[in-house]
C-alpha cells in the first residue's frame, strides 16, 4: 500500500520552472529517500506536500485521498531552514508548536516530558532558546516534529547541525519510528546516510525525476560487473596476461600483495575469473563492486546534466 | 514599556509641579532706590523686598552679612532714559523668575509715571481701555459650539496619536515578520498554519497589545495622578491657599499696580477657564469612537503593508528602501495638518481625508472642526476598502516572500509575486 503519491507536479516560477512533471510514490511504513543536487526542486516538492505551496498542475494523494488541511495534520515536517522564537523559553515554545499541531495542552506536557528526558534536555525547560546550543535547538525542533506521532514525517536535511554521536541518536530514532509504523520522506546530501536509512529513493535534477525504485535494484542495476581482487605469487602484471574476456581497469601492488579492478566482459562468471586467476597465484580476495549512492548520484546526475545542456543547444540551433 | 509609560507620563505631570512648589521658597531683596520712585515693587510668592536707606558703598558691606538673597540697585537717573541705569548684584543667582518680575514692576511704574508726568495720562486708564474679543463660531443648525483654539488642540492631539501609533505599532508588526523570517522559524508554523493566517494573527494579535496598552496607559496614569493628588497634592493644595491667603492681604492695602498683575493673572485664569470649559462641551463619545475606528483600521491597512515589507527582506537594514512609499503619505498627512486646520473644509482636507492612506490621520484632525456625514461615511468605507486592498497586496508578498532567502528583492520581483 503506498501512503503518499505525486503525480506529475508541475510547479512554475515567475522566471524558471521548478518542477516539471515529478510524480512518486512512497510505500507505507518505509524511509523514502528524495535526492538530487542543490535546486534541483526537492524542497518545492516538499513545500507542495505540506501545502505550503500549490501545484500548477498535477496533485497529491494520500492514501489514495486528495491531498486537504485536516491530512496536513497528519504530517510532521522538519524544514531544511528553521529555528525557534529565540527569546522565547524553550518549554513554552515546544509547548506552544504542539498546541498548534493540534495536540490537547495536558497530552502535549506529556509526550513533550517523555522526549525531553529521552534527549536529555529536561534541565533546559525554562532557559530561552538562545541560551541553547545549535544541536540542542536541532533536537528540539526534532522533537516537534514528531511529538504529534505522525503517520508522514518529512525530514529535509535532518542531520545538519548534529555531532556524529546526535546524528546517529536521530538515525536510530527515525529507524524506530518507521517500526513503529511512520512512513518517513528524507532529503539530504549525506550519501551515507542514505545507505542506512532508506528503502526507496527518488533523484531530482533540473525540475524532473531521472530515477526512483528501490535502493537495493538501483544498486544492482548499476553494477558494473567489476571485482576487486587481491592475488600473491604473481609476479607479471596482469594486464598482459588476462586474455579478452577480462579487462583489468586499475592495477596497484602493495609489496607483494597485488590489487586490482576487473571488468568482466563477454558474459562470463565470476568462477570463471576465479579459475583464470588462481593459475598466477593464490587468490585473496574477490568480491563484486556494488556503486554507492553516491557514485550514481555523480552519475546519473552529471549524464543527465550532460543531455540536458545538448538538448538545450538543440533547441538553439 | 506598558509599565514603565504611565509611570513616566505620571511622573512627567507630577514632578514639574513638585518641583515649581520647591521654588517657590520666598526670596527676600535689599532694593536700594535712589531715585526714590520705586518704593513700592510689590511682592508675591517667589519674592519680596526689603527697602533699604543707606549709600552704595555701606549697603554692599552690609550684604555679606545680611541673609538676603540679592541686592537691588537702583541709581538716581532722568525720566526720559532711565533704562541701563538698574545694577543688580548678587552672590547666588536668585532666577529668571525673580529678574523678569522686577524688570516687569520696574518697566510699569516707569510707564506709569512717564505717562502721568510727562503727558498727564493715568496709566490706569488705558488699561480701562483695554478689551478682550473671543470670537465663538457655533453651528447654525445644531447650536453646536466651536472654540477655534480648543478645536485645533483636539484635532492636533488626536491627528498626532493616529499618527504615532500607526508608526509604532506598524513598524512593531514588521518586526516581528522580519524576526520569524530571520529564526527561520516560520516555515515550521506556515506548515501547521497558513500564511494568511499568520498574516492576520499578527496584525490582529499586535492590534490588541496596542489597544491593552491604550486602555491601561489611560488607567494607570490617571489613578496615578488621582492617588497623588489625593495624598500629597491635597496638603500642598492646603499650603498653597493659605499661602495666597497670606499675601492676598498686603497687596490689597498696596497702590493699584498690583490690581494690574493681579488683572493679568485673572485674565490668563480665565482664559485657561474658557478653554477647559470649551473641551468640555465636545461630543466625547462620537470622538473617542471615531477615534478607535480610524486608528484601528487605519493601523491595520498600514499594518498589512509593513508586514508585506517585513516578509520580502532578510534584516531591518533592508526595509529602507520599501519603507518609502508607505511612509510618505503618512508623512505628508502630518505635516499638512497646520494647513488643515486653518481650513479646515478646504480640499486638501477634503481630499486628504477622503484617500484611504492619509484619511486616518487628515479626518481625525478635521473631527473637532465638524464634518458633514457624508464625506465621514465615504470616508470610513474607503477606508475598510482601502484596508481589504491592502491586505489582499500584502497577503500575496508576504506568502512568497517569507519563505525567500537571502535574495535583494527589488519592486520589479515584488510586482511579479503580486502576479502569482
Amino acid at each position: 500500500m503506498n501512503l503518499l503519491e505525486a503525480r506529475t507536479i508541475t510547479k512554475r516560477f515567475a522566471n524558471h520552472v521548478a518542477l516539471n512533471g515529478v510524480s512518486i510514490t512512497v510505500p507505507e511504513q518505509s524511509v523514502f529517500g528524495l535526492l538530487g543536487p542543490n535546486g534541483a526542486g526537492k524542497t518545492t516538492l516538499i513545500r507542495i506536500i505540506n501545502m505550503i505551496s500549490v501545484p500548477d498542475e498535477g496533485e497529491i494523494l494520500i492514501h489514495g485521498e486528495s491531498l486537504h488541511k485536516k491530512l496536513i495534520e497528519k504530517i510532521g515536517y522538519l524544514p531544511e531552514e528553521r529555528g525557534l522564537y529565540k527569546k522565547m523559553k524553550v518549554g513554552e515554545q515546544a509547548l506552544y508548536l504542539a498546541r498548534l499541531k493540534g495536540l490537547s495542552h495536558s497530552d502535549a506536557i506529556r509526550k513533550l516530558k517523555y522526549w525531553f528526558e529521552k534527549f536529555e534536555l529536561m534541565g533546559w525547560w525554562n532557559r530561552k532558546v538562545e541560551e541553547l546550543s545549535k544541536g540542542m535547538q536541532q533536537k528540539i525542533q526534532f522533537i516537534v516534529t514528531v511529538l504529534h506521532e505522525p503517520k508522514l514525517l518529512i525530514f529535509d536535511e535532518p542531520f545538519s547541525g548534529f555531532d556524529p554521536i546526535n546524528a546517529s541518536l536521530i538515525k536510530d530514532e527515525i529507524l524506530r519510528l518507521k517500526e513503529n509504523g511512520a512512513t518517513i520522506i528524507l532529503s539530504t546530501h549525506n550519501m551515507a546516510s542514505v545507505e542506512e536509512l532508506c528503502d526507496h529513493i527518488a533523484l531530482i535534477n533540473k525540475s524532473k525525476k531521472i530515477l526512483e525504485g528501490r535502493v537495493k535494484d538501483i544498486k544492482y542495476s548499476y553494477k558494473a560487473n567489476v571485482y576487486q581482487i587481491e592475488i600473491t605469487g604473481c609476479d607479471k602484471l596482469l594486464q598482459d596476461t588476462l586474455n579478452h574476456d577480462f579487462q583489468v581497469l586499475e592495477e596497484t601492488r602493495d609489496e607483494n600483495i597485488l590489487k586490482a579492478r576487473i571488468k568482466i566482459l563477454n558474459e562470463k562468471s565470476t568462477n570463471e575469473l576465479i579459475s583464470v586467476l588462481m593459475q598466477y597465484g593464490n587468490v585473496h580476495a574477490v568480491q563484486e563492486i556494488i556503486p554507492t549512492m553516491n557514485d550514481i548520484f555523480i552519475a546519473k546526475v552529471n549524464s543527465d546534466t550532460v543531455q540536458y545542456k545538448n538538448s538545450k543547444q538543440d533547441l538553439t540551433e | 514599556m506598558t509599565i514603565l509609560g504611565p509611570l513616566l507620563m505620571a511622573g512627567l505631570m507630577i514632578v514639574p509641579y513638585y518641583v515649581s512648589k520647591l521654588d517657590k521658597e520666598q526670596k527676600v531683596i535689599d532694593v536700594l532706590d535712589e531715585t526714590g520712585i520705586f518704593y513700592n515693587l510689590g511682592s508675591n510668592e517667589t519674592v519680596k523686598f526689603n527697602y533699604m536707606f543707606t549709600d552704595i558703598e555701606t549697603a554692599i558691606k552690609n550684604f555679606d552679612q545680611s541673609k538676603t538673597t540679592a541686592l537691588l540697585y537702583i541709581p538716581k537717573t532722568s525720566l526720559i532714559e532711565p533704562t541701563n541705569a538698574i545694577l543688580y548684584y548678587s552672590d547666588k543667582q536668585p532666577g529668571n523668575t525673580v529678574t523678569s518680575y522686577i524688570e516687569d514692576k520696574m518697566k510699569y511704574i516707569y510707564e506709569n509715571k512717564k505717562l502721568l508726568e510727562l503727558y498727564g495720562i493715568d496709566k490706569q486708564k488705558i488699561d480701562e481701555t483695554k478689551v478682550s474679543i473671543n470670537i465663538s463660531s457655533e453651528n447654525i443648525k445644531t447650536g453646536e459650539k466651536n472654540i477655534p483654539i480648543a478645536t485645533t488642540l483636539l484635532g492636533l492631539f488626536a491627528g498626532f496619536l493616529v499618527y504615532l501609533s500607526i508608526f509604532m505599532y506598524g513598524s512593531q508588526v514588521m518586526r516581528g515578520v522580519i524576526e520569524e523570517k530571520t529564526s527561520r522559524i516560520v516555515e515550521i508554523i506556515v506548515s501547521s498554519v497558513k500564511p494568511f493566517q499568520l498574516l492576520l494573527g499578527k496584525i490582529v494579535g499586535i492590534a490588541l497589545v496596542g489597544l491593552t496598552q491604550f486602555l491601561l496607559w489611560i488607567v494607570l496614569t490617571l489613578s496615578i495622578v488621582v492617588v497623588f493628588q489625593f495624598t500629597v497634592g491635597s496638603k500642598d493644595g492646603n499650603i498653597v491657599k493659605s499661602e495666597q491667603a497670606q499675601f492676598a492681604q498686603p497687596s490689597n492695602t498696596l497702590v493699584p499696580e498690583n490690581v494690574h498683575t493681579q488683572s493679568v493673572q485673572d485674565e490668563d485664569s480665565e482664559q485657561v477657564m474658557t478653554l477647559m470649559k470649551n473641551f468640555g462641551s465636545y461630543d466625547y463619545t462620537l470622538i473617542i469612537s471615531l477615534f478607535l475606528f480610524f486608528f484601528l483600521f487605519g493601523y491595520l491597512l498600514y499594518a498589512a503593508l509593513f508586514a508585506a515589507i517585513g516578509s520580502a527582506v532578510d534584516n531591518e537594514a533592508d526595509t529602507q528602501q520599501f519603507m518609502l512609499p508607505i511612509t510618505i503619505p503618512l508623512i505628508m498627512s502630518f505635516v499638512l495638518i497646520s494647513p488643515i486646520i486653518e481650513n479646515p473644509q478646504g480640499p486638501i482636507a477634503f481630499w486628504l481625508s477622503i484617500i484611504p492612506l492619509t484619511s486616518p490621520i487628515v479626518m481625525m484632525v478635521r473631527i473637532p472642526f465638524g464634518v458633514p456625514l457624508y464625506e465621514l461615511l465615504l470616508s470610513m468605507g474607503l477606508l475598510v476598502l482601502g484596508f481589504l486592498a491592502c491586505t489582499w497586496l500584502a497577503a500575496k508578498i508576504y506568502r512568497t516572500g517569507i519563505l525567500m532567502y537571502g535574495k535583494k528583492i527589488s519592486y520589479k520581483e515584488l510586482w511579479k509575486w503580486l502576479k502569482y
